[in-house]
């Protein structure tokens, strides 16, 4: 009898899981990461190396620190008061932590994907070529060009473009959210941060993202905060499970699907939490 | 193994171990009466273990759609998916052990018409054995007990030994009388699937170790029928 088994690499928990060599390389790098609401520290010691050009999902219950996690990869958390943080996230040479780093800059090397699709109250077009005109392009076939093809990479320009100059509000929610994607593409990011983007879409909408997640893995590094455990396993590559704020375990998906080494782990993926 | 949150996955995963259980105990009940049948020469008995093999292959069906349902429904991963997929896998092992014993009833037919054998008593020593094998194995698959199953696992060498102990001699009679080779030749066929059930036992016993470990069991599998190798050296050895 033959059984396959996945490929795993070893991992020890509570060090940083460094994914097998052979793959694109390291996107971002977390280290030893705390971060504090006021008072209650949210992330605990968080060591993470986030692969290039792969889909990393965050997994976990409510309140573990998935979406805090994802949202310090931008400094969104800097808007919050009383945020207190240590340890350090770098993006190659650069830790992103730094009082130096620009973050508008940094941000713009960072597409964001929200829960609802939160498209802005003007054109579709006026929507995706956004983050160019804040850059301050003005060259109108540029902006033109850029459209399309970001469109044309979240899977919407068929639907679009014979409405480009209509209101974006006028797509449906699973359009609507491919729009952010489109607009999230245009500013040419390295890393695409996505929380939560099919939760408010029906099922066929979200097949169309996980589908479109698939195809923009070839150019950008995807992290995904999920709540839905079979759409983490289903589009990415390696998934970290956390557990009031700390990472429980991390490794390649198929490996925390079919044989978790911590019972944690096997605990919240197999539905016996709690 | 704590206890899933939804209750209902609980009780479904547990109806899937308890008609592996009754399928097993079934063959396994195949397996003792076939024997029996063969060594009392009783082919009232042997048509009664023929015509039963029907409730495991119905058994079968039900495990498979059940276990089919449960993955669409609950999208199982890590041991809940390893165990689901295996019942399937063990479910298929148990159908092909009830068929050898079914084929061992049928030959009964054919033996009662013949000259007694002493070699019957070798056969229901194997079939003990193998009867052994297929209970433990079961035990160890409902209690998750890897411990057992690598023990049923190590058992089978011992199966293989007189699997081919049997052969040599059944051969020998062969050589010295071709009106043997009937009766003789229904006796290898016996022989041969009890070492098969064997082999069908140390499977389940594989699949329990993958379910529990989440991983195949790595030691080389024992292998100690080698009647393969042997038929050109009996022959030219007569003493077998």
């Amino acid at each position: 009898m033959t059984v396959v088994t996945s490929h795993r690499s070893p991992e020890v928990a509570g060090t940083a899981y460094h994914p097998a060599a052979g793959g694109h390389g390291i996107a971002v790098e977390i280290d030893k990461f705390n971060l504090w609401y006021g008072k209650s520290q949210a992330l605990f010691d968080v060591s993470l190396a986030i692969e290039k050009r792969m889909v990393t999902a965050l997994i976990g219950p409510s309140g573990c620190g998935k979406s805090t996690l994802l949202r310090a990869l931008n400094r969104m958390n800097d808007l919050i008061d009383g945020v207190r943080i240590t340890g350090k996230i770098a993006i190659g040479p650069q830790d992103i932590l730094d009082r130096g780093t620009d973050v508008i800059q940094l941000r713009k090397r960072m597409g964001m994907v929200f829960q609802k699709p939160n498209p802005f109250p003007m054109s579709i077009f006026d929507n995706v070529v956004y983050p160019l005109r804040v850059d301050g392009v003005r060259d109108r076939r540029l902006l033109v060009e850029t459209c399309e093809q970001a469109l044309k990479s979240a899977a919407l320009w068929e639907e679009a473009k014979d409405r480009l100059y209509e209101s974006a509000l006028s797509l449906s929610g699973g359009q609507q959210q491919r729009l952010c994607i489109a607009r999230a593409i245009a500013g040419n990011p390295e890393i695409l941060l996505m929380d939560e983007p099919c939760s408010a879409l029906d099922p066929m909408a979200t097949s169309r993202i996980e589908e479109l997640i698939d195809g923009l893995k070839a150019d950008y590094t995807i992290v995904i905060v999920t709540h839905n455990m079979q759409q983490a396993a289903r589009v990415s590559n390696n998934t970290a499970f956390m557990y009031l704020g700390r990472l429980i375990e991390y490794g390649d998906t198929d490996g925390i699907f079919t044989n978790p080494t911590e019972a944690q782990t096997l605990a919240y993926v197999t539905g016996r939490f709690g | 193994m704590p206890e899933h949150i939804v209750r209902s996955f609980d009780e479904e995963l547990a109806k899937v171990k308890e008609l592996i259980a009754a399928m097993g105990g079934l063959a396994e009940a195949q397996l003792s009466d076939a024997t029996e049948a063969l060594a009392r020469r009783d082919t009232v008995l042997a048509d009664r273990v023929v015509k039963a093999d029907a409730k495991v292959d119905a058994i079968e069906i039900e495990v498979e759609s059940l276990t089919v349902s449960i993955i669409a429904r609950r999208q199982p991963v890590a041991i809940d998916l390893r165990g689901l997929v295996s019942a399937i896998k063990i479910a298929s092992e148990i159908e092909r052990i009830a068929d050898y014993a079914a084929n061992i009833a049928k030959r009964t037919f054919a033996l009662s018409q013949s000259r007694a054998w002493d070699d019957i008593r070798a056969v229901v020593n194997i079939s003990r054995l193998a009867e052994g094998m297929i209970r433990d194995v079961l035990d160890a698959y409902l209690r998750d007990d890897v411990a057992l199953a690598i023990d049923v696992w190590h058992r089978d060498e011992e199966v293989d030994g007189l699997y081919t102990n049997l052969f040599r001699s059944l051969l020998t009679y062969m050589m010295e009388d071709a009106r043997n080779i009937t009766a003789c030749t229904h006796l290898l066929f016996v022989a041969k699937n009890l070492e098969r059930i064997g082999d069908h036992a140390t499977n389940i016993a594989e699949m329990v170790h993958y379910v529990v470990r989440g991983h195949p069991l790595a030691e080389k599998r024992p292998k100690r029928d080698t009647s393969s190798f042997e038929l050109g050296t009996a022959l030219g050895d007569k003493k077998g």
